[in-house]
């Protein structure tokens, strides 16, 4: 990993290319991190390969509710001569979610992008195919942020009769709404 | 007598004109191109095949004989594990984090709970560290070995798997003595390890590391010069390293193109440089090579066992700190300290500071990678695993272009997909 | 190692005599007591149901249905140690219409659900399910968004508990079944769920209102 200072030169160098790119940095348990502004990922990516970064191991998505801006997107860099690696981190809301898309430049972005959508909402503008991945084509919701219920359902025990018996909503049990099984928060 | 025989006479007598005339009528211009799309076909091998590779849905577009293009469609086994362990507490999300890539259980709980380690600062004693390598090298050759056996499977050498598979028997043997499960063993705490190897283990070990060797040598000396599966795998879809870093891909496909790439020796986790092995690195990155570099994985790690069962310090095998790790079972009936923190532990559970951590390791089929974002609760605010199957997945339409059908399920058997990783 | 071979005189005679018998009943030689004695030992009677109960339960053909972890451990049966061979159900078809027991082995998410439902149609009848392990059975781990409990849109005969079941827990199942296929190959389903048989039907091309393609796949004479 870089270690504090030179994620802070890193920083620097990167603020010299483009002025409004970094918002902030992070060094914690050893490891760097990168916060930039969401439009300008696809040229950070870029500068951050000049300096030796080649490899992006991973994109994905994070809900930071009840924070804002809510959605997060996380790519980490991995440059295998210096064995060294820094995460790039941007965050977006839920009512403008659009953040460029790497995968034309970065092609393991593809499916991890598409995961990223399908689970969070966020619009990647440029994807070649941006379609839900995982869930069904036709699922309604993004079922990885917060607030979405982690759903379930009630064990079905044929000696109970074709219904089964829905013990997950009890009678005098306080459900939080996490839990429930329709319904938003 | 005539020189000419009848048949021959009669051969002569054929006149093709008529034929020869109709060809020259065909439409001219963008004749090629007619005829070709003429023959394009996509096929469809659904979710549920006759290859013993999981739920995957592939759309082959086919030209007689010969892929064009392939789309591979995931999420047949979309779990929503990731969304499950956002409910439970980190000592309950271990068991769920197993479940994901399913051959590789020990890699994914060790990915986890290397990265709740680093949040906490969670030092993890040199036993464990151990015991650990022991466990995730055992599953590695288990996890090459159902590879192998399925993979010959589909290839047609039908004998390998009972041969494979009872190797595995003896690792699921050795993971059922010091786990008490086959599968799915959550042996891998946030800490160390659940419980120190029973007497026996380290002979039975050793006994299975030497045996395994004489077995993995009788298994190469029917497969290695095969000519069916030299014919079927050498110089079959290759793809030169520099593609295969532009999608992300890791692990033994890496390797076989020719980059010692692994994490083991480039940043090494949990005692991985006290050990010496080295990395079995293909030339060409054809099937052939993706073969031969699991095969000597498993020479290697059986090297590593051996050396970690010889060097295995005394000491304990979880940590210390008891507002994380469970009291040891016999201090609950003296000490009323242990009695609740077990009952902290198990109802609520250990609270991790807010921060975000991204944990990478070695696995069977390359990097897992654990993102994991706490908020300073008992749960997980964000669980997400890095699976390299499902990074390796985008590299397997180029590396099938062009190639024919049979080749193209080789290809798919090299390229170790497990759909429990890819949906997770 | 000592080689005891047993005295020739009770044996051996008995031995000569039943070879004798047997080639006698060959030649049609066999009088009226000895013909009895001899059909007695070696013909039994039953009824044709049974007969045929028992063809079907000792060479139920699996359909190669892994969908996760369990799969592994139903690989496993086929291996070595337990040898699923040994009974006779060995030969795991891949077509579904050539298969008559399906083993749903692991979680059945979603978007698989369908896939399952259309499998298990394209199979003919008579045809079993053994759900393997907990999640097939009734979501096991996951109780969430993404995994629906087989019980929900297919009739399921044997569940076998585990997570996953041992390859022996899943033998265990699997001779259940059998026992049960000897008593009654319906197994009170069609009462349970009121139904005669399994239908496969095809979604209405656009332009169509109705669906007129229905496989009705029936019990031959249903």
């Amino acid at each position: 990993m870089p270690d504090a200072t030179g994620l802070e030169l890193l920083a620097q160098d990167l603020r010299d290319a483009d002025p409004d790119a970094v918002l902030d940095t992070v060094f914690y348990r050893d490891r760097a991190t990168i916060i930039i502004d969401a439009e300008r990922i696809g040229p950070v990516l870029e500068f951050l390969r000049g300096r030796g970064y080649g490899f992006l191991a991973s994109v994905h998505g994070v809900d930071y509710w009840p924070d804002e801006p809510r959605l997060g997107v996380h790519y980490e860099l991995l440059d295998m001569t210096n064995v060294d690696r820094v995460t790039v981190k941007l965050r977006v809301h839920t009512e403008a979610p659009n953040v460029p898309s790497v995968a034309n430049e970065w092609p393991t972005a593809n499916f991890q992008e598409r995961e990223v959508y399908d689970m969070f909402g966020v619009v990647f503008d440029g994807h070649p195919d941006l379609r839900r991945i995982l869930m069904p084509e036709d699922y309604e919701g993004w079922p990885q942020r917060r607030d979405f219920p982690i759903g379930g359902e009630p064990v079905f025990f044929t000696v109970h009769g074709p219904e089964g018996v829905d013990y997950t909503l009890g009678t005098n049990v306080a459900v939080p709404d996490r839990l429930a099984t329709t319904g938003e928060q | 007598m005539s020189s000419v025989s009848d048949y021959r006479r009669q051969e002569m007598s054929i006149d093709l004109s008529p034929a020869e005339q109709q060809i020259e009528r065909r439409p001219q211009g963008d004749h090629d191109e007619v005829m070709r799309e003429q023959e394009l076909l996509t096929l469809n091998m659904g979710p549920h095949h006759p290859a013993t590779h999981g739920v995957l849905r592939l759309l082959i577009t086919l030209e007689g004989e010969v892929v064009r293009d392939c789309k591979p469609i995931v999420g047949y086994v979309h779990t929503g594990i990731e969304k499950t362990m956002e409910d439970k507490s980190y000592w309950k999300a271990i068991p769920v984090v197993e479940r994901m890539d399913y051959l590789a259980y020990f890699f994914n709980a060790m990915a986890f709970c290397g990265a709740v380690e680093t949040l906490l600062e969670l030092e993890v004693p040199k036993r464990a560290q151990y015991l650990r390598v022991i466990h995730l090298e055992l599953c590695r050759i288990m996890s090459h070995m159902v590879w192998l056996g399925t993979s010959m499977l589909d290839l047609g050498a039908i004998s390998m798997f009972w041969y494979a598979f009872r190797e595995r028997e003896e690792i699921l043997d050795l993971f059922e003595m010091s786990t008490g499960q086959r599968m799915h063993t959550r042996y891998i705490q946030v800490g160390g390890v659940a419980e120190d190897i029973p007497v026996g283990f380290v002979e039975k070990c050793r006994k299975f590391c030497k045996v395994m060797v004489d077995h993995m040598q009788d298994m190469q000396a029917i497969l290695d010069k095969n000519e069916i599966v030299l014919h079927r795998l050498r110089g079959v879809c290759p793809l030169d390293a520099e593609t295969l870093l532009r999608y992300g891909v890791t692990g033994p496909l890496l390797r076989a193109a020719g980059n010692p790439w692994d994490l083991r020796k480039a940043h090494p986790y949990s005692s991985y440089d006290d050990f010496e092995f080295r990395i079995p690195v293909g030339t060409t990155g054809d099937n052939y090579d993706r073969y031969a570099v699991r095969v000597h994985e498993v020479y290697e790690s059986l090297k590593i066992i051996e050396q970690a069962l010889d060097g295995l310090p005394e000491g304990p095998y979880i940590a210390d700190d008891r507002k994380v790790v469970l009291p040891p079972r016999h201090e609950l009936a003296t000490s009323m300290e242990a009695l609740i923190h077990h009952f902290k532990l198990v109802t609520e559970g250990f609270r991790v500071p807010p921060g975000e951590v991204y944990y990478p390791i070695e696995g069977p089929r390359g990097e897992y990678g654990f993102f994991l974002r706490s908020d300073g609760s008992s749960k997980p605010a964000r669980a997400h695993m890095r699976d390299p199957s499902f990074v390796n997945l985008q590299a397997f339409p180029e590396m099938i272009k062009d190639a024919y059908i049979a080749d193209f399920i080789a290809t798919l058997a090299m390229l170790d997909p497990i759909l429990g990783g890819i949906d997770r | 190692m000592e080689i005891v071979r047993s005295d020739g005189a009770g044996g051996s005679a008995s031995f000569r005599e039943r070879g004798l018998r047997a080639r006698d009943a060959l030649k049609g030689n066999l009088e009226s007591s000895d013909l009895d004695a001899y059909v007695e030992e070696r013909v039994l009677t039953t009824q044709m149901s049974k007969m045929v109960d028992w063809a079907q339960s000792n060479s139920m053909f699996p359909l190669t249905f892994g969908l996760a972890c369990c799969a592994i451990e139903m690989m496993s049966i086929v291996a070595a140690r337990v040898d699923v061979a040994r009974f006779g159900f060995e030969a795991f078809r891949a077509s579904p219409r050539q298969a008559d027991m399906l083993i749903l082995s692991g979680r059945i998410s979603i978007k698989m659900a369908p896939v399952v439902r259309r499998i298990y149609d394209q199979m003919l009848e008579p045809k079993w399910v053994i759900a393997m392990g907990a999640c097939s059975s009734s979501q096991g781990v996951f109780n969430n968004y993404a995994i629906v409990p087989a019980d929900k849109f297919m009739p399921v005969d044997v569940h076998v508990p585990g997570c996953p079941p041992r390859p022996e827990a899943l033998m265990h199942g699997v001779l259940k079944l059998r026992t049960m296929i000897q008593k009654d190959p319906n197994m009170g389903w069609r009462q349970r769920y009121n139904a005669e048989g399994t239908e496969e039907i095809v979604a209405p091309a656009p332009n169509q209102d109705t669906a007129d393609n229905v496989y009705r796949g029936g019990y031959a004479g249903a």
